[in-house]
Parts: C-alpha cells; structure tokens; sequence
C-alpha cells in the first residue's frame, strides 16, 4: 500500500469509486452516495464483487468479501475503503 | 411486513418468464428408465444434465452392495457419525477413499455442500485468510460465510491475479487457496499447475474441490490434480459422490498428520446424520470400479468429443474447450428459457443455469455426458439443438453475441470470453 493513500478524504475515494462503477452502470443513471447497487443499478453479488476486486487493485490493498453484507449502497463502499485504507 | 417480501422481485421474474413445457425449478422425473432416459411430462426424454458421468447409478455391482447394506444394516443410522452413525461400512469407505487417492487419512460427509463447508469453515479461523476463485461453487461462498475467517476472492483461474492477491497478505497468518478441478457451469479445467506453485511459492495451503473431475481426468480418475502430477502438492481434496460415484455423500482426504481432529471441530460433520448404510456400500462399490476401469472413462471421452465437436460445428458457442459438461451459451434470459423448454419437448433434458449461478451474466443450456450415452443418443441430442436453435434464431444470435463478447474485454463479460477464447 502506498503510504500516501492514508490521508486520501472519503470524498476522494468516492470519487474513484464513481469512475470505477462506470463500466457496471449499464442504464446510465446519476449515481450518488444513495444509489443502490441491487434497486438501482441492478447488480448481483457477482457483480458488487468485482467492483471491489477493482478497487483492491486500484489502491494494492485487500477488501475482504466479508464487508459484502454492509454494502448496499455506494457511499458505504467509499467509507468501508476509507477504514481499510487507515487500518 | 410480509417475511416474504423479499422474494418479490425473484416472484416478478418467474411470472415473466416463458415456462411452455415445465418448469426448471419444478421439474420432476415421472419415471427414471436408465442412467440416460426418463418420462418427463409423459415422454421418454435423454438426459444429457444428470452429472452421472460414469453412469453408475445402475451399476449391478452397487445396486447389489446397496441391496445387502439395506436388508443387513437398515434403512438409515439415524444419527451422527460421532453418535450412533458411524458403522463399519463408513470405516469401509473411509478406507476405500485412502487407498483410492493414496492418502493417510478420509473423512465422509452426509453430501458433497457440506464437505466444503465443512473443510473452508474450520480450517480458518479468525485470524486466517482464505483465497477463492471468482467462479467458485456456492458451497464455496457458503463455507467462507460460515467461517470467520477474511475472505478474498482472485480472479478466474488467474496464477498472477492469485499472486497479487496473496502478497498484499501477512504472510505470518494461515492461508488457504480454494479451487475447484473444473468448474461446472461452464466446463473448463483449472490451471492448477499454475494456481499451485504460487500458492505454494507464499507458503499457502491448499484444497482442490474435485467434485466434477472426478472419475474424469487422471490415470485413474483421482482428478485433474493426478491428471497434472501435482498430488503431493495438494494439502486437502474435496469431492462428492453425487457425480461420478452415482450416489449421495462428500468427502474430503488428507496427509495432513492432524486431519482427525476434525472429527471432533467440524461441525458440518458433527450435527447432521450420517450417510445411510446402503448410499455407503454403492459409494464404496462405485469407487472401487472407478479405480480399475479406464474403459468407462474413454467412453466419457469418446462421448464427450463428440458432443463438444457437434455443437460448435452447429455454431454455439460454447463455454470452454472439450469435457463431459458442454455449456451453450445464451445471453438474454427469454432466449434460454424458450431453448430449454423447447429442447425438452423435443425429448432432451438439460439444465438450465442463470446467473449468479453462472459468471458474466449468462445463460447456460448446459450439458453433461455420462459414459452410459450411446453415440445414436448424442446424434439426437445434436439434431434436436440444431432445430430448435434454428427455430429460436439463437443460433445466429450467439455468432452476433460471440463477436461482441471479444470486442468486450475490459468489461464484465472479459472472463468468458477468455474463457471461450
């Protein structure tokens, strides 16, 4: 992990977090904080994986599948990474 | 709040869905002719998704073995195997599955889910990491949600994503790599060579599901692991007899020297009933044909090429090179269902497969061989494809979505194409 991530704002995570969900916002809607992945998006478990396989590789650290079953909407992803991040 | 609320949108897919002749969900066996035919809605149907890739199930040797098991020890144990559910016959098996894999030590699951959840779960504890393939089965996921150990996931069938993945972990804390031999949507093999060496490169253990390689690959059916010279590499293998064996059961065998302590930690295996006496016999009859006799898997072969080679000489595309499963690919939902229902009407039974069930997020018409199919009995399976994949337009639908699923990389859908490459 570089050690420069540590002092990134949950606003800057969510920020990458936005471009990296592009590619799974197939019907193209505004996405905020609120989005949800399974009413909005219309994401499976599969998919809300591979979403967090991206961002494991984006910033080299781990995010366990553990954390699946508080993620239901994208800004409790930015704020789950955000912990991670700062260990 | 109604508890089933929840279920609406699952309820709102099934009214949709266009279910002509029968129901996946609710499909029923009338009555069972062979390992390869049965009535279904009152017409002699081929099965070709049973899964019963030695054809077993009607083996003389353990139907024999079942017949005496029953009329000597009973219709079940009725109780755990660390109760009253452990009789001499589960020692038998035990034992059968030791020398058949040339392992210390076996242990035998009342079925082939509670296996893996049973090994993945008490494995890891806490402070433990266990590493998944993406595409793994749902006994997998489950093991690992039953667990309380960190759960991270690799990419399919992916050595340097797995490598990635296992350095960014303390390599102080316990690790177990889970793969399966191969995968069984869409048919295709493990790079377990691979996948091995940079597990054990970090010093990781290993468990290898081969609950579909099986009786199917190696010299003598021990699986893909045999198949690529790696047993003494492989720390646990996991397996099933609900395929090959023809019965019900898992297992899981061992050289590791203190595997038996999870006679007394596992709790999958703990607190639920032991196998009855007459699934055992069969599963250590099966087992011991299984060993001595090759020519039952040349005929898996045999069968299996031929269907592979008649389907993509049809134009399907299909999910991975030649094994006994051949998975038709089908991207809308609507378009399988048709298939499916249409294929069994015309007498061939399949499964149908939907995601999250399948990777990618496609639909699956996929088929499983048995040595017990006759040459004459996959022409028809061919022809009946032919015309109802004709008939539906999926035919040139799945050229269309072939072209697009290449051009697609990067996205989602990269793994099966990958896969299909």
């Amino acid at each position: 992990m570089q050690a420069d991530i540590k002092n990134l704002s949950e606003e800057e995570i969510f920020a990458e977090v936005l471009k990296l969900i592009a590619p799974f916002n197939k019907k193209n809607i505004a996405i905020t904080r609120d989005t949800s992945f399974s009413s909005d998006l219309d994401l499976d478990s599969l998919a809300v994986m591979d979403l967090l396989a991206a961002i494991e590789d984006h910033y080299d650290i781990t995010v366990p599948l553990n954390i699946l079953p508080d993620l239901e909407r994208l800004g409790q992803v930015s704020a789950a990474v955000q912990k991670i991040i700062q260990g | 709040m109604d508890l089933f609320d929840k279920f609406n949108s699952v309820l709102a897919m099934k009214a949709r869905l266009p279910f002509e002749d029968g129901n996946p969900f609710t499909l029923c066996m009338d009555e069972v002719i062979s390992q390869t035919e049965a009535i279904i809605n009152g017409r002699r149907t081929i099965l070709a998704g049973t899964n019963n890739y030695l054809g077993l199930t009607f083996h003389p040797d353990c139907i024999a073995a079942a017949k005496a098991a029953l009329d000597s020890d009973g219709t079940g144990t009725t109780g755990s195997r660390v109760l009253n559910g452990t009789y001499s016959g589960h020692r038998t098996l035990e034992k059968t599955l030791a020398e058949f894999y040339g392992t210390e030590h076996a242990m035998v699951f009342s079925t082939g889910y509670q296996a893996n959840l049973g090994m993945i779960s008490t494995l890891c504890g806490s402070d433990d990491f266990i590493l998944i393939d993406a595409d793994s089965h749902a006994s997998i996921y489950d093991g690992c949600k039953m667990g309380n150990a960190t759960v991270i996931r690799f990419k399919h069938n992916d050595a340097a994503d797995l490598d990635k993945r296992l350095k960014r972990i303390d390599p102080k804390a316990g690790r177990l790599v889970v793969i399966e031999g191969l995968y069984s949507m869409l048919g295709d093999k493990a790079p377990v060579k691979e996948l091995v060496a940079v597990a054990k490169a970090h010093g990781a253990a290993v468990l290898v599901d081969e609950a579909h390689s099986m009786g199917v690959f190696g010299a003598t059916g021990r699986g893909v692991v045999q198949e690529e010279g790696i047993e003494d590499q492989v720390d646990f293998i996991v397996g099933t007899f609900s395929k090959s064996v023809g019965t019900i059961g898992g297992f899981c065998v061992s050289n590791h020297p203190k595997f038996e302590v999870l006679r007394y930690v596992c709790r999958p295996y703990l607190f639920t009933a032991s196998l009855p006496p007459s699934v055992v016999a069969s599963a250590t009859a099966a087992i011991r044909i299984m060993g001595s006799s090759a020519d039952i898997k040349d005929k898996l072969w045999d069968n299996a090429r031929q269907l592979h080679q008649g389907l993509s000489d049809l134009g399907f595309e299909l999910g991975a090179p030649v094994s006994p499963i051949s998975a038709v690919i089908v991207r809308d939902q609507a378009g399988a269902m048709h298939f499916w229902s249409q294929l069994l009407k015309a007498g061939v039974y399949v499964n149908l497969a939907f995601p999250p069930a399948t990777p990618a997020g496609v639909y699956l018409l996929r088929c499983s061989l048995s040595a017990a199919h006759t040459a004459e009995q996959i022409e028809i399976m061919l022809e009946k494809f032919a015309e109802v994949g004709a008939a539906l337009g999926i035919l040139s639908e799945t050229h269309l979505s072939g072209a697009d699923a290449r051009t697609s990389s990067g996205q989602p859908g990269q793994g099966v194409a990958a896969a299909t490459a």
